[in-house]
């Protein structure tokens, strides 16, 4: 039976799996001690089931138990390993490395920091996706106190050569930090087989709930130091003062468990249900696949209908499938995906892009329907585009002086 | 962000998608927007010389599906009125019609843009000079 509406878009979020929602359930109304009160059995019982899934996310990322703060989300993850690292570093140096396809959580964050004094370069990726190792080495100066560069892309599913980049930053005496919120529990992430000092991730991407993530921060060779950004109880080591959200916590623990379990099978299921659908697809005329497609995750695509715009093909089957688009539309800057835009794509292209994000509950009927809807409305509004009429005249679009508005 | 019931009847049963031969004397095309900018709209009439009423408008457009009603419905609305009377639709007329909001009203401006660009068109190739419009508020 064909389950609809059909979810694509869980880079966006996952639903939560049932079996986590069921180990968090006491945590709101038996268990609901505060993780901090020390005199009465309801705290003792809350501590104890955070220490548990403390337990459970360090063993997923490899990391000691001691080394996970957890945080509201990978954004406030990202904002406390930048801020925290760059005042905390201050008296080594004020330089910054990132890539320009980052998260807005990071992007944004070292637009903040330069206005604070910061000085932040912005790696280019190939068309592929993929940041030049040697560009990398290249930017870094006596200066230089932090590479941030993500795990794997949220538009595309291309995975940075991270065990690559640590070798470079480790020889140079320089941290790095990831944000792997799409990674982690999707893929094998490590943090001392990858070299990784400073880690944002969260629970929701990974089928836990909203609300909850981690910041992973290196203890032992090196030692990273890292100045807080609230101040209050001193939770977490004093690197994140406020009342830890004891269910969230669980739930994300259990989550953390599910996919050490579960991740690897998983994994080779959805890569063989995203590549049916990315070989159909790519059947039609015109569409390209964009990023890397040897370095990539497992359960996402992302691909360019040229011809149509994004938002208007969503539009054709929105009621049975949810998934986004790089188009300008979908958000209300009117510029389109930056990120598409780095692997250098036209604005053409990447206001015609859909990405699709397969997930745990995604079945391959789902996928089927998928394929037919989607090549039946891309069908449906090539027949109503004036440049797919255009392109089948043989017209050059690029002779057309086009007023740009 | 949902759609109007209007944008979602327009964009499931556009009207007068098509494409008219061009290099008639009768007919007007409009090609406005960009492919860079997310939007590209073809709109074209044909006009009767006698009576300098439109008889037919097709339109083809890439864009959103605001792009696409605003475009559907300005055929729908060029249809039987005289060339003189069709600049005189005004942008905001399609936006109250497809109830489009703030973000989307440059869909709207296109589709005026579109129908100014074909009227004038066919006015150069009949030998009349070319309309100037002011520019429209929202552009």
């Amino acid at each position: 039976m064909l389950k609809l509406p059909v979810y694509l878009d869980n880079n966006a979020t996952t639903p939560c799996d049932p079996r986590v929602v069921e180990a968090m359930l006491p945590y709101f109304t038996e268990v609901f001690g505060n993780a901090a009160s020390r005199t009465h059995p309801f705290g003792w019982a809350a501590e104890e089931a955070v220490d548990y899934a403390r337990e459970q996310v360090a063993k997923l990322v490899g990391a000691d138990t001691k080394e996970i703060i957890f945080t509201s989300g990978a954004t406030e993850a990202d904002n406390l390993a930048l801020k925290g690292v760059f005042e905390a570093y201050a008296s080594k140096g004020n330089h910054i490395i990132t890539t320009e396809i980052e998260h807005k959580a990071v992007l944004d964050t070292c637009r903040h920091l330069e206005k604070q004094g910061a000085a932040i370069s912005y790696l280019k990726v190939n068309h592929e996706g993929l940041i030049d190792l040697k560009a990398l080495e290249a930017a870094i100066t006596p200066q230089t106190i932090l590479v941030a560069i993500m795990y794997a892309n949220n538009e595309t599913g291309v995975i940075n050569p991270i065990r690559d980049i640590s070798n470079i930053t480790r020889r140079h005496g320089v941290l790095l930090m990831t944000d792997a919120a799409q990674a982690v529990g999707k893929i094998p992430v490590d943090v001392n087989r990858d070299g990784i000092d400073l880690m944002a991730f969260s629970a929701h991407k990974m089928y836990g709930p909203k609300g909850v993530g981690a910041l992973y921060v290196r203890r032992k060779s090196p030692r990273v130091k890292l100045i807080a950004q609230a101040d209050g109880g001193g939770h977490e080591r004093g690197m994140r003062s406020g009342t830890l959200n004891v269910p969230g916590i669980v739930g994300f623990g259990k989550a953390c468990e599910l996919a050490m379990q579960e991740m690897e099978e998983e994994g080779k299921r959805l890569a063989l249900l995203r590549d049916k659908l990315e070989k159909a697809l790519l059947q039609l005329e015109e569409t390209y696949l964009n990023g890397s497609r040897e370095h990539r995750l497992p359960h996402m695509t992302n691909i360019s209908f040229k011809y149509v715009e994004g938002e208007g093909l969503i539009m054709g089957f929105n009621k049975n499938l949810a998934l986004s688009s790089g188009s300008a539309c979908t958000s209300a800057s009117l510029e389109p995906s930056y990120v598409l835009k780095a692997l250098g794509l036209g604005d053409d292209l990447a206001h015609s892009s859909l990405r699709f994000g397969l997930g745990r509950f995604t079945d391959e009927e789902q996928i089927d329907y998928t394929i037919q809807a989607v090549t039946a409305t891309v069908n449906k509004l090539r027949e109503m585009s004036p440049l797919w009429e255009m392109y089948k005249d043989g017209v050059d679009l690029d002779t057309i002086a086009w007023a740009h508005h | 962000m949902s759609y109007s019931e209007k944008v979602l009847d327009h964009y499931n049963n556009p009207k007068n998608v098509g494409t008219l031969d061009k290099s008639k004397s009768t007919v007007g095309t409009g090609l406005v927007g960009a492919p860079a900018c997310g939007d590209v709209m073809r709109l074209q009439i044909e006009v009767d010389p006698a009576t300098q009423l439109i008889t037919d408008a097709r339109f083809k457009t890439f864009g959103c599906g605001s792009a696409i009603a605003s475009s559907s419905l300005a055929t729908e609305w060029l249809k039987g009125k005289t060339v003189e009377e069709a600049v005189q639709i005004d942008n905001m007329d399609i936006v109250e019609e497809l109830s489009l909001p703030p973000v989307k009203i440059h869909c709207s401006v296109l589709a005026e843009d579109a129908i100014r660009a074909a009227v004038n068109d066919y006015r150069k190739k009949n030998g009349l000079p070319e309309l100037t419009f002011e520019e429209s508020a929202a552009n």
